[in-house]
């Protein structure tokens, strides 16, 4: 890295630093957001929106509507071609790349294909958000057996992916972005692989991080879930851009919940 | 320092692939083997030069074109000019002997003339003009030859190759490097998915290379001390001959200078190697977001 781009960073983190104390009211902040990818047309349009921190969003609407895309730029897989996000209270439009990974470590990510890494053991994917945050070895093992024995799957703990279920895969997804208790929890189709039983139980661990102060965002397209989860928010895509006819979104309701 | 070599059996385990399952070790154990071969010729080359230069630096030779009638009196004069030393005529057999290589049986002709030549050493300052201008008086056409200019075209190309030698190096190091870059890009490759995840959950670029970095440094050092191993093998073999080469140079022999030089090269390769490594794969890592 040249002295030049090292200093533009430490400047960044310094400012993020000083603002990581805070607990700002707007976890994420979307202002004009466009993104396109490469020369094709707009997969996101105009997006202008907040999450207030603490809330529970369940991000919905029709396949192509671009909620894939939209929590991409959530979790800083991509940035936007136009506009600013804001995330945490800082501008990340256009921070410097190294400067993102703080950032990306008070996001958890449930991905849809679940994105396991296939030689490593459950355990060692669950606890490879841990050990990328340099938790000793010592901190991790409690915390790792902890998280699968409550996604059922404790006696998988050395199981590789691939012999492991798509549910089971989907449990040990959820565990590995849960394990690191993020400030925001993004979740695309989280419980399309598991049985009702599963998904309530699942839908039951993100509401508890929820109450703690975690910022939950899940793509779904199953309505029982959204019922089921009362005090969520809704955001409809349609055609790249937001269907928010209350405005709650551009101007999120009351204080945010304080953690307990 | 050296932290980023002791990685856990966590992070080790990250990378998942065989340690030396890929072609780098052995391709670097080819360059290491080439390299210090012809390393150890260039210095070898480099010693007989020293050798050689030093040996023929104060030596003369006193030609006379009409061969040996008056060679006792040629002698007398040479040995008689202060500051010269160790003259020696060289018999008339030695010459005629030397001659049969490109004359063959004509060369023992009694019809043919035999220039006679006296060998000397001059220390500084010897009046060598003065000596020649005494000889020519004694036998007609006599003049002094330095051994340094004969020998001059041979000590050239010495050095030639010397130079020859250390472009050698250079090139096949700089081989290693591309076949390290190609290595670390393939690697990256083969675990693209690993490293997107890693990135995903906020692992930073340094601890995505120092993955990288440990595995290619061990195969470097790997495939470095194999071929040195190879090389010293067949450097061992050599040397079982030296006796003759020997005898030829003059007893040029690698001294504890070069043998330092060669046992620094294997490391000197296998730093490079990771060196080039890292910045590669650094490089590839600053294109994704």
């Amino acid at each position: 890295m040249g002295l030049g781009k090292a200093r533009a960073v430490a400047r960044f983190l310094n400012s993020f630093g000083e603002a990581k104390g805070k607990r700002v009211a707007a976890v994420a902040e979307f202002d004009s957001v466009g993104l396109r990818y490469g020369t094709g047309a707009e997969v996101l349009r105009d997006l202008d929106f907040r999450l207030r921190t603490g809330s529970f969003y369940f991000l919905t609407g029709p396949s192509g509507a671009g909620k894939t895309s939209l929590l991409k730029l959530l979790y800083l897989s991509q940035r936007p071609t136009r506009g600013r996000i804001k995330l945490f209270g800082e501008e990340l439009s256009e921070a410097p790349r190294d400067a993102l990974p703080p950032f990306r470590r008070r996001i958890g990510v449930v991905f849809q294909d679940f994105r396991l890494i296939r030689h490593l053991s459950a355990f060692d994917n669950v606890a490879l958000p841990l050990r990328v945050n340099g938790v000793g070895e010592e901190e991790v093992e409690g915390p790792v057996r902890e998280m699968l024995a409550w996604v059922g799957l404790a006696d998988r703990a050395s199981a590789r992916p691939p012999t492991l279920s798509g549910g089971e895969q989907q449990r040990v997804a959820i565990a590995r972005a849960v394990i690191n208790r993020p400030e925001l929890l993004v979740a695309d189709e989280p419980t399309g692989n598991v049985d009702a039983e599963m998904a309530n139980r699942l839908m039951g661990l993100f509401t508890a991080m929820n109450r703690l102060g975690t910022t939950v965002v899940v793509a779904t397209h199953d309505v029982g879930l959204i019922n089921a989860t009362p005090g969520a928010q809704l955001i409809r895509l349609e055609n790249g851009t937001l269907v928010d006819p209350t405005g709650t979104l551009r101007n999120p309701p009351g204080p945010p919940r304080s953690a307990s | 320092m050296f932290d980023w070599l002791f990685v856990s059996p966590a992070e080790r385990r990250l990378l998942g692939a065989p340690r030396f399952g890929g072609p780098t070790p052995w391709v670097i154990a080819i360059m290491s083997f080439s390299i210090l071969l012809i390393a150890a010729s260039g210095l070898a080359l480099a010693s007989t030069a020293r050798l050689v230069g030093r040996s023929i630096e104060s030596r003369y030779a006193l030609e006379v074109p009409a061969g040996a009638a008056n060679l006792a009196a040629l002698v007398q004069s040479v040995r008689s000019t202060p500051g010269v030393s160790s003259v020696q005529a060289v018999p008339e057999s030695d010459m005629r002997q030397t001659l049969e290589r490109w004359l063959g049986p004509a060369a023992e002709s009694a019809d043919l003339p035999v220039p006679a030549l006296i060998n000397f050493d001059a220390a500084s300052g010897v009046d060598l003009s003065a000596l020649q201008k005494r000889a020519e008086g004694i036998a007609s056409g006599a003049r002094i030859v330095a051994h340094r200019d004969s020998v001059g075209p041979l000590l050239h190309s010495l050095h030639l190759l010397q130079w020859v030698a250390f472009g050698l190096v250079l090139l096949l190091s700089i081989a290693a490097s591309a076949a390290v870059v190609l290595a670390a890009r393939g690697a990256l490759d083969t675990h693209r998915f690993t490293i997107e995840v890693m990135h995903g959950i906020g692992a930073t670029d340094l601890q995505v290379t120092h993955l990288f970095q440990r595995k290619i440094l061990i195969d470097a050092l790997v495939g470095s001390l194999a071929g040195a191993l190879a090389a010293a093998i067949v450097l061992l073999v050599l040397a079982s001959g030296a006796a003759l080469a020997g005898e030829l140079t003059g007893g040029a022999t690698l001294g504890p200078v070069d043998l330092a030089i060669l046992a620094l090269l294997p490391l000197a390769l296998t730093a490079l190697a990771t060196w080039v490594a890292r910045t590669a794969v650094l490089r590839s890592l600053r294109k994704a977001l």
